[in-house]
């Protein structure tokens, strides 16, 4: 429990509520990062610029943050290239197919109480949870 | 419509930075409840979810958005094959490295800086592989529609 840090994590957790909140009062829609994005890889007319620009923004927001405290925000990651490339592929495909990820399904679609994100949310927090215990607890398995 | 999306984003990716879920070890310490388990992620997403539920049934009393002419909420409500699916192989992905969608494309302001100043390209295999498994959903939604016709 060491590395527990309630008070970053609830001012954090509170403005990614606020983005979510803003951007469906502002501009009708979901927050939803993985359908964002992956509104771009099929895209229509004048549904673009503001996908790019919210991305655009997500990367000047983590910078401004990295720069004003200087500091690292993560360790350097030490994963290997095959579970980057094999980590990211399932996480492209899977939240697409799935239709949203942490935010889409999390921060807006529980909010929304959407049947769908109740039951996506404890899919792949389960997935995930299981990922980690076969790496980190089962001898053998992470080979 | 198009500034609001900069600078929503922009609340979104410093709301990120900020609770420290840029970090794939805090990550993974939530998803290792086996392990020394790091609460912080169920803090995150309780602050974010309770702002936007708050903020979910105020603005729904609003006929329109206030720059758009549309609210564009989903509707669906079945739950299908595809929606477990997706949802698990994203978890498998997610506890592989720690890392979702948001975070992976905020930390290319900030993860390809780790490791002491140095320039770390790791963060673009990452965010190379979601968009590629992302056009590949696309591919495979095409060649189904296809299918259909």
């Amino acid at each position: 429990m060491q590395d527990f840090t309630p008070l970053s994590g609830a001012i954090g957790g509170a403005l990614i509520g606020l983005a979510a909140a803003l951007l469906l009062a502002l501009n009708g829609r979901i927050a939803g990062i993985s359908g964002i994005v992956g509104g771009l890889l099929s895209p229509r007319t004048g549904d673009v610029l503001w996908r790019v620009l919210f991305v655009a923004g997500l990367v000047l927001g983590a910078l401004l943050v990295r720069l004003c405290t200087g500091a690292p925000l993560a360790a350097p990651v030490e994963l290997s290239t095959l579970t980057l490339v094999l980590g990211g592929v399932l996480v492209g495909f899977g939240t697409r197919l799935g239709s949203g990820c942490t935010s889409g399904h999390g921060i807006c679609g529980l909010a929304r109480l959407s049947p769908r994100s109740a039951v996506a949310v404890p899919v792949f927090m389960a997935s995930a949870m299981l990922t980690v215990f076969l790496l980190r607890h089962v001898p053998g398995a992470g080979q | 419509m198009n500034f609001a999306s900069l600078a929503v984003g922009l609340v979104f990716g410093l709301g990120l930075a900020i609770s420290g879920m840029l970090n794939p070890a805090k990550v993974l310490g939530f998803l290792d409840i086996a392990g020394a388990w790091d609460p912080t992620l169920a803090v995150v997403m309780a602050a974010g979810l309770g702002v936007n539920a708050i903020a979910y049934r105020l603005t729904m009393r609003r006929a329109t958005p206030v720059l758009a002419a549309a609210f564009q909420v989903p509707a669906r409500r079945d739950i299908d094959a595809r929606l477990l699916l997706g949802s698990a192989l994203f978890g498998v992905g997610w506890g592989l490295a720690g890392i979702c969608p948001g975070p992976a494309l905020a930390s290319l302001g900030t993860g390809a800086w780790e490791g002491g100043g140095a320039f770390e390209p790791r963060i673009l295999v990452f965010v190379a592989a979601m968009l590629g498994g992302m056009g590949l959903f696309a591919l495979f939604e095409k060649s189904g529609s296809a299918a259909r016709r």
